[in-house]
């Protein structure tokens, strides 16, 4: 299997090799005009049909590999380093991505899934897809090389073949690892796409916008995947790791973190090139710049360059992805010379008060977040470079730095939709700002009174001010968003004599990206009440014997247990506790601590008991070697529920944005029959 | 009484009750314990905050904390604290850069990018304002450029839906 699967990978790469030459050259035919033996038309069709043989030969590798880790083939280097026979089936699957060279065939599976997508639309318009078929076959030849020449995934161990494999890393044995990088890869592959498109309506000075709306979904998909595969992340690294939180800003966070900043910049910025034919050349080095982060976010953590906590993958091809950064970047510099004619702005902003200045404002917070990732990222380097002395920069740094930004962009959130287009009147202002003004002030008031103070032992204490600004922001800018929602849905309910409910639903489809938008920044408001909850966390640890009783808020731990079992896979120790609520009993949990076979590491399984209100989290420490007695560690964490409930709505409102809106006449046909007929401005809102 | 004068009160009267429940706030200095192990990193290698490494029995967290603790009790500023772990363990050891020489462009220069990008870009709306308004008056002059019917139907669908704009 070994055999085949690197004689899949070599035919992959010839047959991506091909799509890029005969591609390229089919293209400057056309271009030029110039006579040809063969016509450039079926050579471009040669090249994309050479393209979907390679997606062939590629899922046939993924399955090679697939096939050794099921059958415990152990003369492959990979498997025997990344699984052992005792092994969970799912989790042999998660061996596919656990390692360097597993991930990169991943990555190029899901580049060669993405690629032949598009190749089987490629008559949506054949020359726009020829350019970006062409170059996804140049970043398809990268990934393929690298999995040939520098991380051969089907390398064959030296010596004696073992009997079983070193197992799979135990930070890795969560079910949420089954689907969590697969995702977040989604994410980073996905916006090949729209690089590639953006980078192919350059070249061939694209007419129109039309690229923009090709590229819609393919952007909004990739965004969704990558916003799921961090949401996942978090909640894997608050479930396993074990320390109370769920984000560390760590490197490997900040790696994916970094284009999802500046792919959400994109999102909002191509609706002011929709719209009004601004902010060309700006989009387009969004676009180059997101990809090219997913590929910097890939070499610092592969690389070596920066620790990180979980960094499961480290290598030395660092050279090959800094070489293929600079080929993209010459490449994307030298098109936007020679074709940044093409990109003239048609309209200028009118007015610094309007919803294309929100949108501005926004890509500048979003980009400077970007640049504050990458600085905390890269700051130690440089300061060993200058100064020779390495520096931390921990959550502290972070959180000091990044937090106002944030909260600025929650505030720009709640604004930009209240601004019209073009430019905004103070009496406009002035009508829909004062509800959210009012809630901000009231949430205040509240937030004062219920303890929420930014004082603390005397200090000023930075995590209960930022939770009380968050707080109040969260609250205007909901109402702002809600009040948007009213004001359409009681003009429809007027009209049609629907109720608010209905009116509300029949608005959303009639202009699904707005209002899937809308839904989406509600989804961001709840993520950041979840986060902003962190301020309150506390915790409490204890050794407990048996019935030994720790309290921590309303509740209260007795331990009724200390055991132990064992499987194939794992031994391990785990405490029972009975957890009471105000003196009355609730539930048990039960907090593990499990030590692998094959590798000999241990784990720790946390207990959380999860409500609206807060999180029961309880991580079983271990085994006090002097007494036997378990350690046990409770954290009480407000609010961290609302996180994933955010990721729901959000994913709710990508979903919704991505449906078509109803079209005039499908609209027509949801109006009762007697209502009066709507007026053009209800069907979305576009003046 | 003004609108004006009216927002003005409310807005005053809000700030004040703000500072009335801050100023409720303050309470007396108390332990420093928990603030500052948040501030030091352990030193084992598992790149995690002190307060926060959970590793029973890791000898580099267990150490640190009782060097914390011992630095408390004797009456250690702060600055003294963190000057001594430095001294023992590297720069490594704090949470985050000081503010002081090299350290200090780490603090700076998230916010010079941001007051630089955010002062450019007002400049430039500003730009393109102006640029725009000449724009308008310019065709707003050709009796050409006028267009009656549509000005009427977006005076009509402004007058009945109270909606300025959308996505």
């Amino acid at each position: 299997m070994a055999a085949f699967g690197s004689f899949a990978l070599l035919i992959a790469l010839a047959l991506a090799a091909y799509n890029l030459l005969a591609g390229a050259l089919a293209l400057r035919l056309l271009a030029t005009g110039q006579p040809a033996r063969i016509s450039p038309e079926r050579l471009a069709d040669t090249a994309r049909r050479a393209g979907i043989a390679g997606f062939v030969a590629i899922s046939m590798a993924a399955f090679a590999l697939v096939w050794s880790v099921f059958t415990n083939d152990f003369s492959i280097t990979y498997i025997m380093e990344h699984s052992n026979r005792a092994l969970p089936g799912a989790y042999k699957f998660s061996a596919l991505w656990s390692g360097q060279e597993g991930s990169l065939l991943l990555w190029a599976w899901l580049l060669g899934i993405y690629s032949f997508v598009l190749r089987l639309t490629h008559k949506t318009d054949v020359t726009l897809y020829a350019y970006a078929g062409t170059i996804m076959a140049g970043i398809q030849v990268f990934f393929l090389a690298v999995l040939c020449f520098a991380a051969p995934p089907f390398a064959l161990m030296t010596g004696q073949i073992p009997d079983d494999g070193n197992g799979l890393n135990p930070l890795l044995q969560y079910p949420e690892m089954v689907i969590h990088p697969p995702m977040l890869y989604l994410g980073y592959v996905g916006f090949s796409v729209p690089f590639a498109f953006a980078l192919g309506a350059l070249m061939m000075r694209y007419p129109g916008e039309k690229w923009i709306k090709v590229t819609r979904v393919w952007t909004m998909v990739t965004w969704l995947f990558l916003t799921a595969g961090i949401f996942l992340g978090m909640h894997w690294a608050y479930a396993v790791l074990g320390w109370g939180g769920y984000w560390g800003w760590d490197p490997v966070e900040n790696a994916s973190f970094m284009p999802w900043l500046t792919g959400t910049a994109f999102l909002h910025s191509v609706m002011m090139q929709e719209k009004k034919g601004m902010m060309k050349s700006w989009n387009v080095w969004l676009i180059f710049s997101t990809f090219l982060l997913t590929l910097l976010g890939t070499l610092l953590t592969r690389a070596g360059l920066v620790s990180s906590v979980h960094a499961f993958a480290q290598s030395s091809i660092g050279t090959w992805f800094v070489a293929f950064m600079c080929i993209v970047l010459a490449v994307c510099i030298f098109t936007y010379i020679l074709q940044h004619s093409h990109l003239k702005s048609e309209h200028h902003l009118e007015s610094l008060v309007s919803r294309e200045s929100s949108f501005l404002f926004n890509n500048l917070v979003l980009l400077t977040a970007c640049f504050v990732i990458l600085w905390g990222t890269l700051f130690p380097i440089l300061s060993e470079y200058v100064v020779g002395n390495k520096v931390t920069m921990g959550a502290p740094w972070y959180n000091r730095v990044a937090i106002p930004i944030g909260l600025f962009l929650l505030f720009l959130t709640g604004v930009g939709p209240l601004l019209p287009w073009r430019s905004a009147s103070l009496k406009s202002i002035k009508r829909n700002f004062i509800l959210p003004v009012i809630a901000l002030w009231v949430t205040v008031l509240v937030c004062l009174a219920a303890g929420d103070l930014p004082w603390k032992d005397g200090a000023f204490d930075y995590g209960n001010f930022f939770a009380l600004v968050a707080f109040s922001l969260s609250a205007a800018v909901t109402t702002a968003i809600l009040s948007e929602f009213l004001r359409g849905a009681g003009v429809i309910s007027r009209q049609t004599g629907r109720n608010l409910l209905s009116a509300t639903w029949l608005l959303t489809r009639r202009n699904t990206r707005r209002y899937g938008g809308y839904i989406i920044h509600i989804g961001v408001v709840i993520v950041v009440i979840g986060l902003a909850g962190s301020a309150f966390n506390r915790n409490v640890e204890s050794e407990m014997a048996l019935h030994d009783k720790l309290t921590i808020g309303p509740y209260t731990l007795e331990c009724t247990g200390a055991t132990q079992d064992s499987n194939d896979n794992y031994n391990s120790d785990f405490a029972v506790l009975d957890v009471s609520k105000n003196g009355k009993s609730q539930f048990q949990m039960t907090p593990e601590k499990r030590t692998y076979l094959a590798s000999g590491q241990p784990q720790t399984m946390v207990a959380i008991h999860s409500t609206p209100e807060w999180d029961l989290y309880v991580v079983y420490e271990g085994t006090n070697p002097d007494t036997g007695r378990p350690i046990i560690k409770a954290f009480l964490n407000p609010l961290v529920g609302w996180i994933w409930a955010g990721l729901a709505v959000l994913v709710w409102g990508t979903l919704i944005a991505l449906v078509p809106s109803l079209t005039p006449s499908t609209a027509a046909l949801r109006v009762p029959a007697k209502s009066a007929p709507i007026e053009p401005a209800l069907k979305g809102g576009i003046l | 009484m003004k609108p004006s004068t009216v927002w003005m009160k409310a807005l005053q009267a809000g700030a004040l009750a703000v500072a009335v429940f801050i100023s409720v706030g303050a309470s007396d200095a108390g332990s420093r314990y928990n603030d500052l192990n948040h501030k030091l990193m352990c030193t084992c290698g598992c790149a995690e905050i002190l307060g926060e490494c959970n590793h029973v029995g890791c000898t580099s967290s267990t150490a640190e904390l009782s060097e914390l603790r011992a630095a408390i009790n004797a009456g250690q500023t702060d600055q003294e604290i963190f000057a001594a772990f430095q001294a023992k363990y590297g720069a490594v050891v704090l949470a985050a850069p000081t503010t002081k020489g090299f350290d200090l462009v780490a603090w700076i220069a998230p916010f010079a990018v941001f007051a630089a990008a955010l002062l450019g870009t007002v400049l430039l709306v500003r730009r393109w304002a102006s640029l725009s308004i000449g724009k308008t008056q310019a065709a707003l002059a050709d009796p050409a450029n006028e267009d009656p019917a549509e000005r009427e139907r977006r005076e009509k669908i402004r007058r009945e839906t109270g909606i300025d704009g959308g996505f």
